[in-house]
């Protein structure tokens, strides 16, 4: 079975999956029963600074968008960092790391965006042992209204001052949590590297209203009848987080900056997906928050079978393992010709394939009197929507055209050479350089 | 409890109050709201849906399976009503699995269709529950056309003509309107007196007007319907029942089974109905599995049916086959009845063993048997009738007869396959074309 150990940052756990900050790690309790379930580590929620914690709504914290059989797809937050006491939680994360000396236990952090905040906060997380910090720039609700959370990460200049504080008043490895409420992740992953980040963790929740009450007339989760904007995660944000753990991946100046992937990962093959844009482990909130924390078992059983049979013995050599792939638009290969093929063995006839095709692209299905569907090659431009709306996997695949054959749809010879847009006639800027 | 499903003989009363209770009560218990939203998730919404071309009434499924998917149920049960007017009952009594969910396409792919039947009882029921009618009336037109019979196609035909606003006398040779349903299916399919509930839901349109107790040749003749009225719907089903032809008929314990599935419809208390011991039921359709399902469910000790042909060929369903197998049926194929015995009442019957062509094969075989019904189809009845086919009244596709001013449609009618959803498909497309040539659209 291949080793799942990772070595994140010089932090060692058994296996790349880690629990998220957030409410399933609040708490000894919840990550006593998370280290025995499997979990390869945990990051603490947020800690703040000494004194009065901040308190919570006594209403509902959560708001959910949901798939067929009700299954959760998308869950929003307004639960701010955690509301226990400083010392409560000092003491228990030093409980824990003690009887888990082989997981990763780090600690994220949010104080006011002061020197002074950072320096008192720090020797008190590291005399607990942990492994390493979290700065938590990224929640996008509540704390940011005082200056926190997603205030400073949508500060490049603020994210790089504080994490130099925190590496100039600490020993301890430092991940910076960005927000995506941004523009471009970039900037603020950059400035997360100019500051002297050990790596980057993402994505946070993104700002979200889950839906409106059609009789109150209030966003959900309400309030007594009013309703504030949360974070979002689940399922449904994972395409987004792999975008944005894909565009710090590319970029040459970050290439060694590592990356801890979130944002929807539910299982082994969400992992693998993110470790292969990039991230050099992953961490878990909401599948754990729907399913409870044994999930964990099928993602190191399903990464595992994965590598063996891949033939990797090390998490490592899944890591960046799609970057060089990754691409502009502009370099795509529009000699590239493929057409949709419909296995008619496995097609159950439901025709969704002929009214997506029919409705709202290319006219490029048939559908007989005894609902045999086939591909009009002639109109096919690969969209790939056929595939994407037929309920039986594999049923429509996109096959590619031998280089020399002709494209039924153009008359054109389909050409071996790769050739993208940046050479294509139509390109205004290739003909200015004519 | 005076008797035992072991007393031999006919007798009432074999089983107890309870078990009667449990035995008749609904055959698939009503879908709740998340067994709804479970099911309903299931639809793929699928394009020129396969289950609507399998719909004799071609109800719009995936529109109302969307509706109830997103918590409209109430909108589900127009989209079905605005086809098929008795979309309450056609979700309790049609074989759904030899049309809309044999052709349902996740019975292709998995084996399993969607729950199409139970969540249409499940729209219907719930607007039904609200006690009101989803259609409005047209202004009067001043036609008034006579409906002969008050079973499905009857119904089906007076409501969309009362719709249009024409003026509707329905005559049925029954105490109660409703046909079949109210008559002629089994118990555990319509239980709490559902035919007579839709049937006052299904007036509320208003413009309909029912005698009972007249039928043609009995206070009723169709020369004079036609004179005074625009138009004359013909809806009387089949009312004479076919003979065994075995000469001993009139003999104790054998009757028709359609007799007996209407006595126990109609009774108010189970255990006063008596049965026999030993019960064989001859026949390969509905009726008579309908009957040896009953007979077992009110406690006859041994229920035998026995059909001429193959399995392959009985009209009954694979389902409705299991169902009565499920229920301690036994069914005996390629047999044919030879001989009732008994003096005066009946004790044994026996059958010869056919082979495909139904020549006896030489076997034979003598079974117990204190009560016989017999369930091979029934015949038209009537004075007056238009042209026939095949037995039937010859109809051409929108359910006109040979006579100007006559449409048919159900049973009674040529085509069609003798379900309630057929029947309810013949009389509305029939009040479309009775409308239009009123109308002066068709003429």
């Amino acid at each position: 079975m291949a080793d799942l150990t990772t070595d994140f940052v010089g932090i060692k756990s058994p296996n790349p999956f880690w629990l998220a900050s957030a409410p399933p790690t609040d708490k000894e309790y919840n990550v006593r029963r998370a280290f025995e379930a499997g979990w390869g580590g945990v990051v603490w929620k947020t800690l703040g600074e000494a004194g009065p914690p901040v308190v919570n709504v006594n209403g509902p914290r959560y708001g959910a968008i949901w798939g067929a059989d009700r299954r959760l797809l998308g869950l929003n937050n307004i639960e701010l960092i955690t509301d226990r006491p400083l010392e409560v939680n000092l003491r228990e994360i030093k409980s824990v790391k003690r009887d888990y000396p082989d997981r990763a236990v780090v600690v994220s952090l949010m104080v006011p965006c002061e020197e002074e905040a950072w320096k008192a906060i720090l020797p008190l997380v590291e005399e607990t042992g942990a492994d390493g910090v979290e700065l938590n720039f990224g929640c996008p609700h509540g704390m940011s209204e005082r200056g926190m959370g997603s205030a400073v990460g949508q500060v490049p200049e603020y994210i790089e001052m504080v994490t130099r504080w925190v590496k100039q008043n600490t020993r301890m490895p430092c991940i910076v949590k960005l927000t995506p409420n941004i523009t471009d992740i970039r900037k603020p992953a950059a400035a997360a590297h100019a500051g002297g980040a050990d790596a980057v963790s993402l994505i946070n929740t993104i700002n979200s209203i889950t839906s409106v009450n059609l009789d109150s007339f209030a966003p959900e989760p309400t309030i007594d009848g009013k309703g504030a904007h949360g974070g979002y995660c689940g399922p449904a944000v994972k395409p987004i987080a792999l975008n944005m753990v894909a565009e710090i991946a590319r970029t040459p100046e970050m290439a060694n900056l590592p990356i801890s992937g979130i944002g929807g990962v539910t299982t082994w093959r969400d992992a693998a997906e993110f470790m292969a844009l990039g991230a050099g482990n992953v961490q878990v909130c909401t599948a754990a928050m729907t399913y409870g924390f044994k999930i964990v078992q099928e993602m190191i059983s399903g990464l595992s079978q994965y590598m063996d049979e891949k033939g990797m013995t090390s998490t490592s050599e899944l890591v960046r393992r799609a970057v060089p792939n990754l691409s502009d638009w502009q370099n795509l290969n529009l000699n590239y010709i493929a057409k949709a093929k419909i296995d008619e063995d496995l097609c159950i006839k439901c025709g969704r394939c002929y009214a997506a095709c029919e409705d709202t692209s290319h006219q490029a299905i048939a559908m007989s009197d005894d609902r045999v569907f086939s591909v009009k090659d002639e109109e096919c431009v690969a969209c790939n929507l056929c595939v994407n709306v037929c309920p039986v996997e594999n049923c429509i695949t996109m096959e590619a055209m031998a280089p020399g054959s002709t494209d039924p749809r153009t008359g054109k010879t389909v050409q071996a050479t790769p050739a993208d847009w940046t050479t294509h006639p139509n390109n205004p800027a290739t003909r200015a350089a004519e | 409890m005076s008797h035992s499903p072991l007393t031999p003989g006919i007798v009432p009363g074999r089983l107890d109050a309870e078990t009667y209770s449990e035995n008749f009560s609904d055959l698939h218990p009503p879908l709740d709201r998340h067994e709804a939203r479970v099911a309903a998730d299931r639809c793929y919404f699928c394009h020129d849906a396969p289950c609507v071309t399998a719909c004799p009434t071609s109800i719009d499924i995936p529109l109302f399976i969307r509706q109830i998917a997103t918590g409209t149920p109430e909108a589900a049960a127009r989209t079905i009503f605005t086809q098929n007017i008795l979309g309450g009952m056609c979700a309790r009594v049609c074989p759904t699995e030899t049309l809309c969910e044999e052709a349902c396409v996740r019975e292709t792919a998995e084996g399993k269709p969607v729950k199409i039947g139970e969540l249409q009882r499940y729209a219907t029921d719930t607007l039904m529950a609200t006690g009101d009618h989803p259609f409005e009336r047209d202004d009067p037109t001043g036609k008034t056309i006579a409906v002969v019979g008050a079973g499905p196609a009857g119904l089906a035909c007076a409501h969309r003509l009362a719709m249009y606003g024409h003026k509707v006398s329905v005559y049925d040779a029954r105490p109660k309107p409703g046909g079949l349903n109210e008559y002629g299916i089994a118990s555990y399919k319509s239980t709490g007196g559902f035919a007579a509930a839709e049937v006052d839901w299904l007036l509320q349109i208003g413009g309909i007007t029912i005698e009972t107790g007249k039928a043609l040749g009995n206070g009723l003749s169709l020369p004079d319907l036609k004179a005074k009225h625009d138009a004359v719907f013909l809806g009387i089903g089949l009312a004479s029942v076919n003979a065994l032809g075995l000469g001993d008929e009139d003999m104790t314990g054998v009757l028709p089974a359609v007799d007996f599935i209407a006595k126990l419809r109609q009774t108010s208390d189970l255990a006063s109905l008596p049965i026999g011991r030993d019960v064989v039921v001859i026949g390969g359709g509905m009726t008579a599995i309908d009957a040896a399902v009953q007979a077992k469910l009110l406690g006859a000790l041994n229920v035998t049916l026995f059909y001429r042909r193959g399995r392959d060929r009985m009209n009954a369903s694979v389902f409705e086959q299991d169902l009565a197998a499920s229920h301690g049926v036994r069914i005996i194929t390629n047999a044919t009845p030879k001989a009732i015995h008994g003096n005066g009442a009946v004790r044994e019957i026996e059958f010869d063993y056919t082979d495909d062509a139904l020549t006896p094969t030489g076997e034979t075989l003598r079974l117990t048997a204190d009560q016989v019904f017999s369930a091979i189809g029934q015949t038209l009845q009537g004075e007056d009738l238009p042209a026939l086919d095949g037995g039937k009244i010859s109809v051409d596709e929108t359910g006109r007869t040979s006579v100007s001013g006559v449409w048919a449609g159900g049973d009674c009618a040529s085509g069609g396959d003798d379900l309630t959803v057929t029947a309810v498909a013949e009389g509305r497309d029939a009040a479309e074309d009775i409308h239009a040539t009123l109308m002066g659209a068709v003429g």
